[in-house]
């Protein structure tokens, strides 16, 4: 069952006529009817948890929102997504914008925003033009601007730009950019739901969050909130890259099978030319790569389903996160060295320099990555990097710390053999890859 | 080249700045880089961050410190066109490192340089938000996805055409 994307395939559905034809806006209309704190009860009912990659309780994070008098509060829509493997927001911006510009609307009644800003990445460069003509549209129909239907309420929603930093997707940083800053992200406390931007109460939740909360209000949160498995209700949007013969966006309900993921037709389709599957990061570049004997299946032998809580069965040990959603896969040809090599540089160009265990942490560890990569790595670096990674974890003022040391920690974890090999054998390891070794297709593993 | 908006462009900049609340015109400082960098030959140099900076009556300093702060500010100059090819982890398994390295050939540059002829430069890029339409490259406004070496040929070919034009 699609929620967000069920009519992304009409013609037009990008501008105002045809949404609306479709039913946009029942959701703001049905919302003005209710009171903000109706509305906030509804999003918690429904269980919906950020798609950002955190996966907090949206309305919990609501109802934290403080409310002194006469102080103006706003809402931030996070669309500085930057995550390596998710494109997902972006595909949502770009086809369904009044689904997005919907859930700011219904989002900042029930939070009192007057003033909505949208924070998207400056890359997207072309999107802000389709967003502020989706905005246009919506004002010139009643939904945005002054007294919306009557209701009383005033709200506008503004655009802008980033200048390129992935640090600016960590809330904090969002909003000292926002207020004309670098990215630094801020000590907490005071959180943002206390003091945010313009040290005014803020909310920052991300694109694909913020849209669904049009489902949630056309359907009631409770019916949202049986949709799913568990503690994962609704749909999520996937962000599926790497190996795979159809790349892309797609909005999955949370009991599908790893396996019928990667490998159905009505998914990602396989992996091209036949190639076995070696391993895969699901839930973003930050979140610990698995190999494919522990993607597919636990280690207590359960199938895992792409939600929340399977992904993450196992911890850290076996296991892995949900994430943003961006769903990375890697074929036997590839190389964890060299991928997690390229992963140490993005946090290492990413990191904003305000904390020295990630400012000099993710210097060291592309490093050595690289020096292992290009066969100079000596046996004791592997230890090194597993050393440096974990005193960066927990250390840092952000999550980009942690996810920094992940990737690089799950590798090490499970395919040290590779790194080993690098070491051991620098000439050869500079003509051909490790291949798939002992991490078989799970397929093939499960059935011997 | 004096630097001044034209009055389009200050129109843009007082709707920009009227978007932010009284005495928060800092918050359009991103904005106005970018179209500051637009009009004023895809670069910052350190006149047009003042420029800036009198624009929103803040200290040149804090145009800078910002300026430098975020990669897509060219702090020095660049070709007319910039070619920033993505080469994180999901563009990586598909192929950008053969992207760059075809480009760095043909064009006879290095990463971060501009090619001979002041057309191009190579600019690499961490992540843009294209995985699933990879290799890609950004050109300007617009992204370049699902890249061959054989599109990139295309690409350069069109892009030198369309200079002498």
């Amino acid at each position: 069952m699609k929620l967000l994307l069920e009519n992304a395939h009409i013609e037009g559905i990008r501008y105002y006529e045809a949404y609306r034809k479709h039913g946009g806006y029942r959701s703001v209309e049905k919302a003005l009817k209710m009171t903000p704190d109706e509305i906030v009860e509804e999003v918690k009912k429904s269980g919906l948890r950020g798609r950002g990659g955190a996966g907090f309780p949206t309305g919990m994070k609501w109802s934290f929102l403080a409310k002194p008098e006469g102080v103006p509060r706003h809402l931030v829509c996070n669309a500085d997504e930057s995550e390596p493997g998710t494109f997902k927001d972006r595909y949502l911006m770009e086809f369904l914008p009044h689904l997005l510009i919907e859930g700011l609307i219904v989002s900042s009644f029930a939070l009192g925003s007057n003033a909505t800003y949208i924070y998207i990445r400056g890359e997207y460069a072309w999107i802000p033009d389709i967003l502020e003509q989706a905005i246009a549209e919506a004002k010139n129909n009643g939904w945005l601007g002054k007294n919306i239907q009557n209701s009383g309420f005033d709200c506008e929603i503004y655009v802008q730009r980033g200048g390129g930093a992935y640090i600016c997707g960590e809330e904090t940083a969002l909003i000292e950019s926002l207020e004309g800053k670098r990215g630094n992200p801020r000590i907490k406390p005071p959180f943002p739901a206390v003091q945010g931007l313009w040290m005014r109460p803020t909310v920052v939740n991300n694109v694909e969050t913020l849209a669904a909360v049009v489902p949630i209000i056309n359907m009631g949160g409770e019916e949202y909130g049986k949709l799913g498995v568990g503690r994962s209700t609704g749909t999520k949007l996937m962000s599926a890259c790497g190996n795979l013969n159809k790349p892309g966006v797609y909005e999955i309900p949370f009991d599908l099978t790893v396996e019928e993921f990667i490998f159905s037709d009505e998914y990602c389709g396989g992996i091209p030319n036949g190639k076995r599957l070696k391993a895969c990061i699901p839930g973003g570049s930050s979140v610990p790569i698995l190999p494919a004997n522990l993607l597919l299946k636990d280690a207590k032998g359960n199938t895992r389903q792409m939600n929340y809580e399977s992904l993450a069965e196992g911890g850290f040990a076996t296991g892995s996160m949900l994430g943003s959603g961006g769903f990375i896969v890697l074929d036997e040809d590839q190389c964890v060295v060299r991928h997690t090599m390229s992963l140490a540089r993005f946090y290492n160009h990413e990191s904003c320099g305000q904390c020295s265990p990630c400012r000099e942490g993710t210097g060291w560890m592309y490093k050595i990555l690289k020096s292992i990569e290009y066969g100079k790595g000596r046996m004791e670096d592997i230890d090194l990097l597993w050393d440096i990674q974990r005193r960066i974890e927990g250390n840092t003022i952000c999550p980009l710390g942690d996810a920094a040391a992940w990737p690089v920690a799950a590798a090490i974890r499970h395919f040290r053999d590779e790194f080993e090999w690098h070491v051991l054998h620098p000439e050869e390891a500079q003509t051909r890859n490790y291949g798939l070794a002992h991490y078989a297709d799970p397929r093939e593993v499960v059935a011997g | 080249m004096s630097i001044q908006f034209s009055q389009e462009k200050l129109d843009k900049v007082k709707e920009i700045i009227a978007r932010y609340p009284e005495g928060k015109q800092k918050s359009a400082l991103i904005p106005l880089l970018h179209l500051a960098q637009e009009e004023f030959g895809g670069w910052l140099d350190v006149p047009v961050m003042d420029y800036v900076a009198s624009l929103l009556h803040i200290l040149p300093i804090e145009v800078y410190e910002v300026a430098t702060f975020y990669t897509m500010f060219n702090m020095k100059p660049v070709g007319k066109y910039v070619l920033e090819v993505c080469r994180t982890g999901p563009c990586m398994l598909r192929g950008s490192d053969q992207i760059i390295d075809h480009i760095k050939t043909k064009l006879s540059i290095k990463e971060g340089e501009t090619s001979a002829d002041g057309l191009f430069t190579l600019k690499p890029a961490e992540c843009l938000g294209a995985c699933g339409y990879a290799p890609m490259m950004q050109l300007g406004k617009h992204f370049r996805e699902n890249l061959t070496v054989e599109k990139v040929d295309t690409l350069l070919e069109e892009l030198k055409a369309n200079a002498k034009n």
